[in-house]
């Protein structure tokens, strides 16, 4: 009969469909490198966090550790406490520098995290101190026209 | 002037009142099926046989045409983002417009027109030739028998279509990019997996695709069982399928991408 | 429990107000072979529908075995069609399974029997109708009257009490009509079954049937053996018998009259 052969082929077509959706899981999507096993979690407050959003990468020295877990705007102090989740295997120094650096000009943003010389780690649920937001590109612009126009007055005034 | 403004207004009125009468129909049709779904699913050997009849046979036209639309989308987006001097984002943008919507869109206009044509032509022929009649005689019911199993094939086929769609549409476009252009490989697969998430954007097109899946074979089936049984009748019937399936999926790709979309 | 399989009382259908039968009183006696007769268009095959629930008359009743069809419910109805089989003017074989498949088709859907079992079925009935050596055929395979001796198999496959055949003569040559007619006779009467065949073939008929109704204009004109038919003087059934192109059945659509038509233009 030739439903055997049907079969063959609907089971091989089924098996294709499922390779697709791992390889694009795989492969083509972020699933492997948000798959962080065991994690701790940190906070830190920043007056601007620029474009950056839930699940952008925590790099340090260029490498994904980690993700961000959360962002919530802090009424108390008017800072935005963005919840970092950091992979276990990488212990941190209390002191850790958090900047929201950009990919490229125009790339997504993501925590870079630098770190200090304390001799004590950071734990989960500890907070990060040192903090830098985000560039806002208008605000660089702004004051970028800003000292050139007071260089050029005082330029001007050197003059006369 | 006046009565022929007349008739036209008639027309339309008549044609409007004609397709929800349709719309009508389709949905009981819809009912029955979901009613016989449960009595299909336990007999596999059917729905077998009809995923083999719309998936496995649509495979070649699918994998072809996915490879060639990422081959295009990788000459056209390195065309415009190497003057931006970000090349290396082709990946990017290939699996991001194949994975959220050509992958699942492409798929199901093809779908259409391959699968979709076939059952309406089946069916109307089935039709016109008594088959159904023959079968509720033996007191089988068509729509258990016939229709509830293709109904299914069609809803399994279709994610896994267009799942293979943007996966080969992906190495359509890393075939342009990386040998063909010499864009960096790594930079390739790593700019595209920082970028592609997995829920965001992979198991949204999932979703697009059985959308899709559950419309095209409704409106497939629906016309095949409708159709006047005359040759004009089941050949008018394979056209409405292609133009009411593409226009459903195209309408409601822009419904549910706006669904989607966080604004 | 009546001696009628199967009785039409006082039956009315049509299609938007315009009715196609207008009270039929037919009835149908258990182990004969009844055939109704009638020009195109006479509503024949729609009496079968009615009588297969495929269909619901507006006025009057069918009734199977003691039930009323048309009362039926959805389970009821498919109890009743589980004693019919019917045999469709072309066959209405499944074009995408074989042979040995169309005939094992009501078998599979109304049984749990395992394969043996219904392998032994299928070569039986196929062996009754002279084509178990086909059954690996697919139907587009077959020539017109093989078809019909397919579907034959398939409408017997699970020993109806009432078979019912639509034009069973259509389309064949006079070999496979012989064959046909004796197929009708044999199954019924090795099956004790009753036969419904509605045809326009007469000379085919007469030579096997019980008794015949004739049915022209919505109503049942004539009714007999063949015996009695053939030496019948009513017009209808003469020009019938006798295939005279005019008669009570006349030759023109109905049409205003040609001389003035002629003299107009």
């Amino acid at each position: 009969m030739e439903r055997t052969t049907i079969d063959l082929w609907v089971g091989f077509f089924v098996a294709l469909g499922v390779a697709a959706i791992l390889g694009l899981a795989l492969k083509v999507g972020n699933l492997t490198s948000s798959n962080i096993g065991e994690t701790y979690t940190v906070t830190a407050g920043f007056e601007n966090i620029g474009g950056l959003k839930p699940r952008a990468p925590v790099k340090s020295a260029g490498v994904v550790i980690g993700r961000v877990d959360g962002i919530r705007f802090d009424a108390e102090t008017y800072e935005a406490q963005v919840t970092l989740k950091l992979d276990k295997r990488y212990a941190f120094p209390k002191d850790t520098f958090a900047n929201i650096y950009t990919a490229g000009l125009l790339g997504e943003q993501y925590v870079g995290l630098e770190a200090g010389g304390d001799e004590v780690n950071l734990k989960e649920g500890d907070k990060i101190t040192h903090t830098q937001d985000a560039v806002v590109l208008e605000k660089m612009i702004s004051q970028f026209l800003y000292n050139k126009a007071s260089e050029n007055k005082s330029d001007n005034k050197a003059a006369e | 002037m006046f009565s022929s403004l007349k008739s036209v207004i008639a027309k339309i009125g008549h044609n409007f009142i004609e397709g929800v009468w349709h719309l009508g129909a389709g949905g009981r049709l819809f009912f029955y099926i979901l009613v016989y779904l449960g009595e299909s699913i336990r007999r596999p050997s059917l729905i077998v046989r009809e995923i083999y009849a719309t998936g496995v046979l649509s495979l070649l036209i699918i994998l072809v045409s996915a490879f060639f639309v990422g081959m295009v989308l990788g000459l056209q987006g390195y065309n415009t983002l190497q003057k931006y001097g970000s090349s290396e984002a082709i990946g990017v943008l290939v699996a991001l417009s194949l994975v959220r919507e050509l992958g699942p869109v492409v798929t199901a206009l093809l779908f259409a027109g391959r699968a979709g044509t076939a059952i309406t032509a089946e069916i109307g022929l089935m039709r016109a030739t008594e088959q159904l009649s023959a079968m509720e005689m033996m007191a089988v019911s068509p729509v258990g028998r016939v229709l509830a199993p293709r109904f299914l094939a069609g809803v399994i086929s279709m994610p896994i279509l267009a799942a293979l769609f943007s996966m080969i549409g992906v190495l359509g476009g890393y075939f342009v990019a990386v040998p063909l252009i010499g864009v960096d490989s790594g930079a390739f697969w790593s700019q595209m997996q920082a970028s592609v998430d997995f829920r965001e954007d992979i198991v949204n097109g999932v979703i697009k695709s059985v959308v899709f899946g559950i419309v095209c074979t409704m409106i497939a089936l629906f016309e095949g069982y409708d159709a006047p049984p005359t040759a004009e009748g089941v050949s008018r019937a394979t056209t409405r399928t292609v133009v009411y399936s593409s226009l459903a999926v195209l309408g409601l790709d822009f419904i549910l991408t706006a669904f989607m979309i966080k604004v | 429990m009546s001696d009628n399989i199967v009785e039409i009382n006082n039956l009315s259908f049509g299609y938007k107000g315009r009715l196609l039968h207008k009270g039929i009183n037919m009835s149908f006696p258990r182990g004969k072979v009844v055939a109704i007769m009638g020009g195109s268009g006479s509503g024949k095959t729609t009496l079968l529908r009615l009588i297969g629930g495929q269909l619901k008359p507006v006025k009057g009743e069918v009734k199977v075995d003691g039930a009323v069809v048309h009362e039926q419910g959805r389970e009821g109805l498919f109890n009743l069609r589980r004693k019919m089989g019917m045999l469709f003017q072309f066959g209405a074989l499944f074009t995408d399974l074989s042979v040995y498949e169309n005939v094992a088709f009501p078998i599979r859907e109304h049984t749990d029997l395992p394969e043996s079992m219904i392998r032994d079925f299928v070569m039986l009935k196929l062996n009754a109708v002279g084509l178990r050596g086909a059954h690996n055929l697919m139907p587009t395979e077959l020539s017109g009257g093989m078809a019909r001796r397919v579907a034959l198999a398939r409408a017997v496959a699970l020993d109806p009490q009432i078979i019912m055949y639509d034009e069973p003569f259509a389309g064949l040559d006079p070999i496979s009509m012989g064959v046909v007619c004796n197929l009708i006779r044999r199954l019924n009467d090795a099956l004790g079954a009753t036969s419904i065949v509605v045809t326009h073939d007469v000379h085919e008929t007469f030579s096997f049937v019980d008794y015949v109704y004739f049915v022209s204009q919505g109503v049942v004109v004539a009714e007999g053996t063949p015996d009695e038919l053939r030496k019948s003087d009513m017009p209808f059934v003469h020009q019938f018998v006798h295939g005279e192109a005019d008669g009570p059945v006349p030759f023109h659509y109905p049409a205003s009259d040609y001389k003035l038509e002629m003299l107009r233009g």
